[in-house]
């Protein structure tokens, strides 16, 4: 038997949180296919007017890839909390923050990333011009990260909390807005002919703030919340 | 060796147990007793450091565990009322990522030799939701052949076994406290191991 | 003279304290309110640009300030309890909380008020509305995750940790929406005044201190009550005059 090291612990959780998430592959769909509905809402909500769709689309996008993502997040430790696994990941010697990092990744590939893959059909459906949709790609990937962790937070600290889910999106969503801002700033940008490099790097930063901070937020709220 | 001194534990407003103090030493087996919701449970989960003690102290090879954190969780085991498995995951999958969780990379065929030993035979790759409740335990107490940690908090390994299985974890037991190891639990099941002391703490 | 401030931090002792403070705030409050309004509603002269109108700001001006400021007492609080553990900083906190959401709340109501008669609408999307709404949202989700946990440790513990991350939020969350709105050139409510009226300054400082000092004792209040609740089973408790009297 050999010890492991950190990164190791990385890797076995991510992998655990895939197979598990790819052995149940409903899950992962239902949140996808929300996406692609309340996308899909707006069009018949406020009508077919190309020019104002095509102004509100990543307005649109951002909030459904928001709203999808809370979705998803109640089960990142719930699942673990009821059949005792959690226990035992706060017992791991070599870091509870690294395990929590582990978590979130492996959630954001599998809650994140398809949004991002399925932003550019939605894009179209909205008339975004080919500029427009790769710089709304490029905010997603860099966003939809930051989503993920923040979101880890509230899951760790509503665990097992009666009406969790709904609590969940009031703490998280007010955390989330400076994300949404640049995401769909950056959009605008581009579509005035104006630099997104302000807004894409805005983002990038809070990204590294958010990959520096959450995950051992993440880890003290698992603690507060299993004791 | 594991001490704890003046310890006192509550839930809510109810105070479970206070003053508590005893020492386990290598080679030291101990059951916690006591009538249901007199805070067995709530000792465990406490000395695995999940909840924290109102008052007092408890040490580790002589430091507080709230000091060493992680390092005390590389010489401890814990099993909990609940399996941890999952049961979307083979045996053979729960039992080496329960593993890797604990800091130790194992091999596949030393995952098989500990399942095969726990009566698990030709039932490694099977999820384990088509497994009994009997056989899950048994998938869960694996993890005690596959652990070098020197410490083994089990609450209730007992549930759920039958016969056979019980008389494999008394050997486990026995071999675990001649490589002077340290265990201590609570059952509602009689426990026997030959030529040992067994200790017991009982809570009112 | 050395002065003993831990004992004060031990409930025992900040619960008669606090019993002893509260009038003097609620009536120094009471009395500063009254001179405030008086003069922001009668000395105070018509400003030339918004006529009558901007006499809200009276209110709205300090409600603003209270509800930010207080945010930040309540995630210092909240710091305090989780790293050393004292009951009371936890109890401080979750006494925080509502009144600053009500201040928040105020702010908003007034700056509605204030924006109908300027903009013709009720609500305009000005960047410190905006971050004031977004204060509030943070303010109800502290109290509802408080609300939810069952176990005051837990509830005490957890909302702490939420209020810290809001703290370490709303600088990023006041600048993304400053940007924001510069982006979409949004209203944005100013005081036209650069010579503000010496009248106008005396009552608005009147007033901000008298909202201050009807936040400490309502504030004092509700900890108190806390107190009561938390330690009910203690035996200090029970040999308060006021509780045996009940009893």
């Amino acid at each position: 038997m050999k010890k492991s090291t950190m990164i190791d612990l990385l890797w076995v959780v991510t992998r655990r949180d895939l197979v598990l998430a790819m052995r149940r592959r409903a899950d992962v769909l239902t949140t996808l296919i929300f996406f692609v509905m309340v996308v899909s809402l707006f069009p018949l909500g406020v009508g077919p007017e190309m020019d104002m769709l095509r102004k509100m689309a990543p307005g649109v996008l951002w909030v459904a890839a928001l709203l999808s993502s809370m979705l998803s997040l109640g089960r990142l430790f719930s699942a673990d909390h009821l059949d005792g696994t959690l226990e035992q990941m706060l017992l791991v010697p070599q870091s509870l923050s690294m395990l929590v990092l582990g978590k979130m990744i492996a959630h954001w590939m599998v809650a994140g990333l398809p949004l991002v893959l399925m932003a550019p059909v939605l894009g179209i459906q909205f008339d975004m011009s080919a500029e427009a949709i790769g710089v709304l790609i490029l905010g997603l990937l860099l966003g939809t990260p930051i989503l993920s962790m923040l979101g880890a937070i509230g899951a760790a600290l509503t665990l097992g909390l009666r009406g969790g889910g709904v609590l969940l999106s009031l703490l998280v969503l007010p955390l989330c807005i400076p994300v949404l801002i640049f995401g769909t700033g950056a959009v605008d940008a581009v579509s005035s002919g104006l630099s997104v490099a302000s807004h894409l790097s805005l983002l990038g930063a809070m990204l590294v703030l958010a990959l520096v901070f959450t995950p051992w937020v993440t880890a003290q709220a698992l603690r507060i919340s299993m004791e | 060796m594991l001490e704890v001194s003046n310890l006192a534990c509550s839930r809510g407003d109810h105070r479970l147990f206070a003053g508590l103090s005893f020492a386990l030493y290598p080679g030291q087996i101990m059951q916690v007793q006591g009538v249901n919701g007199s805070g067995k449970t709530s000792l465990l989960r406490t000395l695995c450091g999940f909840m924290m003690a109102d008052e007092g102290e408890i040490r580790w090879e002589g430091e507080n565990i709230q000091s060493l954190e992680e390092d005390y969780f590389a010489d401890m085991l814990y099993l909990g009322h609940l399996n941890a498995i999952k049961d979307e995951l083979s045996a053979l999958e729960n039992l080496r990522i329960a593993a890797g969780l604990s800091g130790r990379q194992l091999e596949e065929k030393d995952a098989i030799a500990a399942l095969r030993r726990m009566g698990l035979k030709g039932r490694e790759r099977l999820p384990t939701k088509v497994l009994s409740q009997g056989q899950r335990r048994r998938v869960a107490l694996a993890r005690l052949l596959v652990s070098d940690a020197k410490l083994w908090i089990l609450d209730e390994p007992l549930t759920a076994l039958d016969v056979g299985a019980v008389g494999l974890i008394q050997e486990l037991i026995a071999e675990h406290l001649a490589r002077s190891g340290m265990v201590i639990y609570t059952t509602h099941q009689p426990l026997q191991v030959d030529g040992v002391e067994m200790r017991s703490l009982s809570l009112s | 003279m050395a002065i003993n401030w831990f004992k004060y931090s031990a409930p025992t002792t900040f619960y008669s304290l606090a019993g002893k403070l509260i009038p003097w705030f609620a009536v120094a409050a009471a009395a500063l309110f009254a001179v405030g309004m008086y003069i922001g509603f009668y000395i105070a002269p018509v400003d030339y640009q918004q006529g009558e109108f901007y006499r809200i700001i009276f209110i709205h001006v300090p409600a603003s300030i209270l509800s930010m400021f207080l945010y930040l007492i309540m995630a210092g609080y909240a710091a305090m309890g989780l790293i050393f553990n004292t009951r009371l900083s936890a109890m401080m906190a979750t006494a925080i909380a509502p009144t600053g959401a009500l201040f928040a709340f105020i702010s908003l109501w007034t700056g509605a008020l204030w924006g109908k008669p300027m903009w013709g609408a009720w609500w305009v999307w000005d960047a410190r509305l905006t971050s004031e709404l977004i204060l509030l949202f943070l303010y109800l989700g502290f109290i509802a995750l408080h609300a939810s946990i069952d176990d005051p440790r837990r509830a005490d513990r957890a909302s702490a940790l939420l209020a810290i991350v809001g703290s370490v939020n709303v600088p990023i969350i006041y600048f993304s929406v400053k940007w924001w709105n510069t982006l979409h050139q949004g209203s944005t409510i100013k005081f036209s005044g650069t010579s503000m009226h010496v009248a106008m300054q005396q009552a608005m400082f009147i007033m901000l201190v008298a909202c201050w000092l009807y936040a400490i004792a309502v504030i004092l209040a509700r900890v108190r009550s806390i107190i009561l609740e938390r330690e009910r089973h203690t035996k200090w408790i029970n040999e308060l005059p006021e509780v045996k009297h009940v009893a």
